[in-house]
């Protein structure tokens, strides 16, 4: 019971963060996207037994964490929390891939271990430029971001309303559970039939409830868009923005930078 | 299951992200067209109740373990192919914004796993197919199970064809899809049986709505060909320019720094330790026949280029290392400067 406020607590907290005032906040939201996915896809596109020259990308999320001053152990609990997800792919690998790629000492490493390091790493990175992202721009901002850059009006506005209505919606979800798991005895109570009439008598009501909202939009003159306070401005700090960060990747991209900087550190660079 | 970030390549995620791009602008087209606004809020509404409806949970007969519902299903019988697939595609962006669940390059693999093969093939060629015009309840029971296992089965052989196309991970593919397909045979009968329930339910309750649900014009087509055309092209593309950055650029800086530091003999326990490797990998190896390109490539190539990636590998640990430090140090500097 504890868990599910738990998830729904995290959730909340996440969309909190996005109303701090901070330089990276402050940003039009546009910048903010086009930098996450070309980092996310930076970082992807590297071959599958790459590890070193990956490290360095994480600067961004280091920078997006610290500028935008957001509390690290929380951001971190949320990336560890999805990472098992793409591991229980990678952790096959090693049992595949035994070609030794890489002698430490007299210990020889396996192409699958290097290859499942590296799935972790690309699952840390992704997973935390996806969740920053939130964490300094907002949905609602993200929303009308996608929509100017030409995502279809029809979806951003629904997009929006889902937004709205997640928190009305899974706090009725969530109060709903936790009455039912208070009257049930062990397992009874829990089963697929009870299931059935809860989840529909919810979805009755959201029904109704959508009716209703809809009616009560229209008596207030909507036509079909949401408007929404803040227009962003795509000025001088936005392109500096998008402009060092990708050139940074690209750069990061080609040169395996922590291999130049540990032959400079071994003595083997002539 | 969602497809992760960490398991694609940019070539798989961009040619699904451009085809979903064109996918949920055709639904848009077809919502705006057909529904004018009323259908819109609902559609968001109905996006926010499957977030809480994932909040409860059920006892799944049989195993005691608990499980909730996915509701793409649910959503096409309720809304329709086309709202449905806009609808599957949000709680998508939510799930991957919020809590990172899939990604954000993943997310035209996930809508395309999760949205279009139970709004376009599940729901019109098999739900629709089986139900006809008077829906009794055994039959729409049998029909909801039969979409719901079909949606399932395509959508976990999309999984495991991304994974595998993309190459990054080292499962060979009949081995994932021997693993993946019976598990989502199993969710596929319980998905199928809780949408059956809840739809009889609304059925029972509010059998106006069904109705309305049941009146659409049978089969939404989507155009198709436009679709594969896009796709093709858009894999070409991403693909192409890809593979030129993945394999060109840094490869080339390597070969010249090994040539530079000239460390191009082979050590002797090296070669005997991957001849012992070679045994186990040929043991190991249940299905040699669907050996990954890579490492055939990898196996292929000469003593020398080997060599040289052993003796890059000290450098990139300590430079490795170094700059993992580094990074921290810049993070606590600029955390520091803040204060």
């Amino acid at each position: 019971m504890l868990a599910i406020d738990g998830t729904l607590l995290d959730f909340k907290q996440l969309d909190l963060l996005a109303m701090r005032q901070t330089a990276i906040h402050r940003l039009d939201p546009r910048a903010k996207i086009i930098t996450t996915l070309s980092f996310i896809v930076c970082v992807v596109s590297f071959n599958r037994y790459e590890i070193s020259a990956m490290i360095p990308f994480l600067l961004y999320p280091a920078v997006l964490l610290t500028v935008g001053e957001l509390p690290f152990g929380y951001i971190l609990r949320k990336i560890i929390i999805v990472i098992p997800f793409a591991l229980v792919v990678g952790i096959f690998n090693p049992v595949f891939d035994r070609e030794v790629l890489m002698q430490i000492g007299s210990l020889d490493v396996w192409g699958g271990w290097l290859s499942c390091l590296s799935i972790l790493l690309r699952a840390l990175l992704t997973a935390s430029a996806a969740i920053l992202l939130v964490a300094v721009t907002g949905f609602p901002a993200i929303c009308e971001a996608l929509e100017q850059m030409g995502m279809p009006q029809v979806f951003a506005v629904q997009l929006l309303f889902l937004y709205r209505y997640i928190f009305v919606l899974t706090d009725e979800g969530v109060r709903t559970a936790r009455a039912r798991e208070l009257r049930t005895f062990g397992k009874r109570g829990l089963g697929l039939r009870q299931f059935g009439s809860l989840v529909g008598n919810l979805l009755l009501r959201t029904w109704e409830r959508a009716e209703r909202i809809y009616m009560a939009m229209l008596a207030r003159g909507f036509a079909g868009q949401v408007h929404t306070r803040q227009r962003g401005h795509f000025g001088r700090n936005e392109v500096m923005f998008v402009a060092g960060w990708i050139s940074l990747f690209v750069l990061l991209r080609c040169y395996n930078v922590p291999q130049l900087f540990g032959r400079l550190l071994t003595g083997t660079l002539p | 299951m969602h497809m992760a970030d960490a398991l694609i390549s940019p070539a798989v995620g961009g040619a699904f992200w451009a085809a979903t791009a064109a996918t949920i602008a055709y639904c848009s087209a077809r919502v705006r067209r057909e529904l004018d606004d009323h259908k819109v809020p609902l559609m968001g509404v109905i996006g926010a109740f499957i977030f809480a409806a994932q909040m409860i949970n059920f006892t799944i007969p049989a195993t005691g373990s608990s499980g909730h519902i996915g509701g793409g299903l649910l959503l096409a019988i309720l809304l329709g192919p086309y709202a449905a697939l806009l609808t599957i595609a949000s709680v998508l962006i939510v799930q991957a914004l919020f809590f990172a669940d899939g990604g954000l390059l993943a997310l035209g693999c996930n809508v395309f796993n999760l949205g279009v093969f139970p709004a376009f093939i599940a729901y019109p060629l098999v739900y629709k197919n089986l139900i006809g015009r008077q829906p009794k309840q055994s039959r729409m029971v049998l029909a909801t199970i039969l979409a719901a296992v079909v949606g399932l089965q395509l959508g976990s052989l999309g999984v495991v064809t991304q994974t595998a196309v993309s190459g990054i991970a080292a499962l060979p593919f009949t081995t994932f899809l021997a693993l993946m397909q019976p598990i989502h045979l199993a969710i596929g009968v319980v998905e199928g049986v809780v949408t059956a329930l809840v739809i009889s339910f609304i059925y029972r309750a509010r059998p106006e709505i069904m109705a309305a649900a049941l009146q659409h014009k049978p089969v939404g087509q989507l155009p198709i060909r436009s679709l594969v055309a896009t796709f093709l092209v858009a894999t070409l593309l991403i693909g192409g320019g890809f593979s030129w950055l993945a394999s060109e650029r840094p490869d080339g800086l390597e070969w010249s720094i090994a040539k530079l530091t000239g460390s191009e003999e082979l050590p002797e326990s090296f070669s005997q330790a991957h001849v012992v490797a070679a045994s186990l990998q040929e043991k190991a190896a249940v299905l040699k026949d669907y050996a990954l390109p890579s490492a055939a490539i990898a196996g292929a190539d000469s003593a020398p280029a080997r060599a040289e990636r052993l003796s890059t590998s000290l450098s990139g640990l300590v430079g490795g290392g170094a700059t993992l430090i580094l990074c921290f140090l810049i993070g606590v500097v600029l955390k520091k400067r803040k204060r």
